[in-house]
């Protein structure tokens, strides 16, 4: 092979290359794919590598960002975290955010996805519309939410007023702001569950139907011993990213809340944010952020584990 | 199924309609619902200021004030925050594209020892929330003094592991032939990733792009943290504080500018729609 190598290996790498027994097109190679990698390698050193080391760093000190540089204090920041009230209502705030959302999408979602896996008119008219709201911007259906949450004018009040109910004050109460934004991620998650169940739906081979109908089942039975265990899989992942989304949520909350009132809506990412860019307390955000990185690796290996004894394939 | 009692053949025709119908009232409400958000804001961005305090509700407005639009756009630089986004959402998404590309290629067609435990680096980055790395990626900006910059709000965002996962999934189903054939003619890899890799896998490529589009363009933590200056600024940020700047702006006027905001990525979802629900579906998107 004549062609001409990508980067010209310098005078040692040569050298040594030779040395390995490599050819000269061997050599051109392995230097085009370093080339080739070399980007994206760099980027994921500098902004994803390097962060989780310097904020392991950064979670053993206290700085402002302002001074020069960070002071070491040990664990203190971890002490105080465990002793933090508001560090664990922001991972109840979380939990119940989570499990609220998807118990409710979870059910809605596998009935709209049962209902459009025939042959009907409109069919990707419905499925589209139903999946809309999946990828607005955050900020954005934030305010319109807000606005429909208005205890006096907004259009939920509508529907209260019909049955004689009062409005709460949705993002004033803190009894009301986490059902809030369940009904808001309701809203916006409920497409995306449900596309991904009709998939799963549609996987299923219509024989494993025919041959239990031979056998005499109805269609409860068909549901329950059928659809339900081979959708199992798909339950999973959804609830797994769902926890794993809640925990990531800012930009609803951030608008619609600012995480009160009282942090009845604070949510992690929230406080991550607010530690460190409103109260300067960087080396406090750090450890949370070593926290959510532990949180978010022990519920991966926890679904891989898990999904494997329970999930029937 | 075992009847035990004779059905007639219109009763079975009964049964199927009665089922049809119920499915369609089903999927209209939920449609319905589903929708009503998109209506209310719409229908509130044109209101006038004594319709917007009524209750219950007027649906549709007497008249509709696009003047409403006009005041939004002059209570802030609006035109600022659209330039912004659109200079950073495609900055973004062609550099994500190139750089997922260019890696991809690389994993999918070049020999190199340990070429699969190198990939599973890639992979475990996905394993790391990008929002743990906040306040580093915050400092290390400050040091390359990219704070309030474009180049700082695109670039700590367009390393790419999903992109060079997807990609070469995709590169690794085009038959080698058609690459020895371009080998033959002294085609490098580059002149292969541009000619036969990216053209032959367009349709992957194009929903990848669609979907870097809608996360750029929604972005809103990290433009929020490394921006401070309100030409710097890009929509979702600039209309949230322009509702906080402004106290007279009433809630026609933050419909309207949301509207204003969430214009293109509805155009794009509507444009696109079938591509990335199925690029959903196909499980090519997780999370």
């Amino acid at each position: 092979m004549s062609r001409a190598p990508l980067i010209k290996p310098t005078h040692r790498l040569s050298f040594l290359h030779t040395a390995l027994g490599l050819t000269h097109y061997q050599r051109a190679e392995r230097l085009t794919f370093l080339a080739l990698i070399a980007p994206n390698f760099i980027l994921f050193g500098v902004f994803t590598f390097w962060p989780l080391i310097y904020n392991f760093y950064l979670s053993f000190t206290k700085w402002n960002m302002i001074t020069p540089s960070p002071t070491w204090i040990g664990l203190d920041n971890y002490a105080t975290l465990i002793q933090d009230p508001i560090f664990w209502r922001v991972l109840w705030n979380t939990v119940y955010l989570a499990t609220g959302s998807i118990t409710i999408r979870l059910v809605l979602a596998l009935a709209l996805a049962l209902v459009l896996n025939q042959k009907l008119a409109g069919r990707d008219v419905y499925r589209a519309i139903i999946f809309s709201p999946t990828f607005t911007t955050g900020a954005a259906i934030a305010l319109v939410w807000t606005w429909i949450f208005h205890k006096d004018l907004g259009l939920l009040r509508l529907p209260l007023s019909w049955v004689g109910l009062p409005s709460p004050n949705w993002l004033a109460d803190v009894n009301w702001t986490i059902p809030a934004l369940i009904i808001v991620t309701i809203w916006r998650g409920l497409g995306y569950d449900m596309v991904i169940f009709l998939a799963g739906l549609q996987g299923i081979p219509a024989e494993l139907y025919e041959a239990a109908r031979v056998d005499g089942a109805g269609r409860w039975s068909l549901f329950r011993h059928i659809t339900l265990p081979l959708l199992s899989p798909i339950t999973f992942f959804l609830v797994v990213t769902s926890i794993i989304g809640a925990l990531q949520v800012f930009d609803i909350v951030a608008v619609m809340t600012a995480g009160g009132p009282m942090n009845s809506s604070k949510v992690y990412v929230y406080y991550v944010y607010e530690n460190a860019f409103k109260f300067f307390k960087v080396g406090y955000a750090a450890a949370l952020s070593i926290v959510l990185f532990i949180i978010t690796l022990a519920i991966t290996i926890f679904q891989t584990r898990l999904s494997r004894r329970w999930v029937h394939y | 199924m075992l009847a035990s009692r004779p059905v007639t053949h219109s009763q079975v025709i009964i049964g199927r309609v009665i089922s049809r119908l119920a499915s369609h009232a089903v999927l209209i409400f939920a449609s319905i619902v589903i929708g009503l958000p998109f209506f209310w804001m719409v229908s509130t961005s044109f209101k006038s200021d004594t319709e917007v305090g009524l209750f219950p509700p007027v649906w549709i407005p007497a008249e509709l004030l696009w003047e409403n639009y006009a005041r939004v756009w002059t209570a802030a630089p609006f035109d600022m925050f659209y330039l912004n986004s659109i200079i950073t959402t495609l900055a973004g998404l062609i550099l994500e594209v190139l750089i997922g590309a260019l890696s991809a290629y690389a994993f999918a067609r070049i020999e190199f020892p340990h070429r699969d435990a190198l990939f599973l680096v890639v992979l475990a980055t996905m394993m790391i929330p990008g929002e743990m790395a906040i306040v580093p990626n915050y400092l290390t900006l400050r040091d390359l003094g990219w704070i309030n910059t474009y180049q700082g709000i695109v670039i700590p965002y367009v390393s790419s592991a999903f992109g060079c996962f997807l990609l070469r999934q995709a590169f690794l189903s085009i038959p080698q032939d058609l690459f020895d054939a371009a080998r033959m003619d002294g085609a490098g890899h580059l002149r292969m990733l541009a000619s036969i890799a990216l053209p032959m896998t367009r349709p992957v490529v194009a929903t990848f792009a669609l979907f870097l589009f809608i996360a750029k363009w929604n972005a809103y933590l990290w433009p929020l943290i490394v921006t401070n200056t309100w030409n710097m600024r890009t929509l979702p940020i600039g209309l949230v504080l322009v509702r906080e700047a402004e106290g007279t702006l009433g809630w026609q006027h933050v419909m309207a500018a949301s509207l204003l905001v969430l214009l293109p990525i509805l155009v794009v979802f509507f444009l696109a729609q079938r591509q990335i629900i199925e690029g959903i579906a196909r499980g090519a998107v997780k999370g």
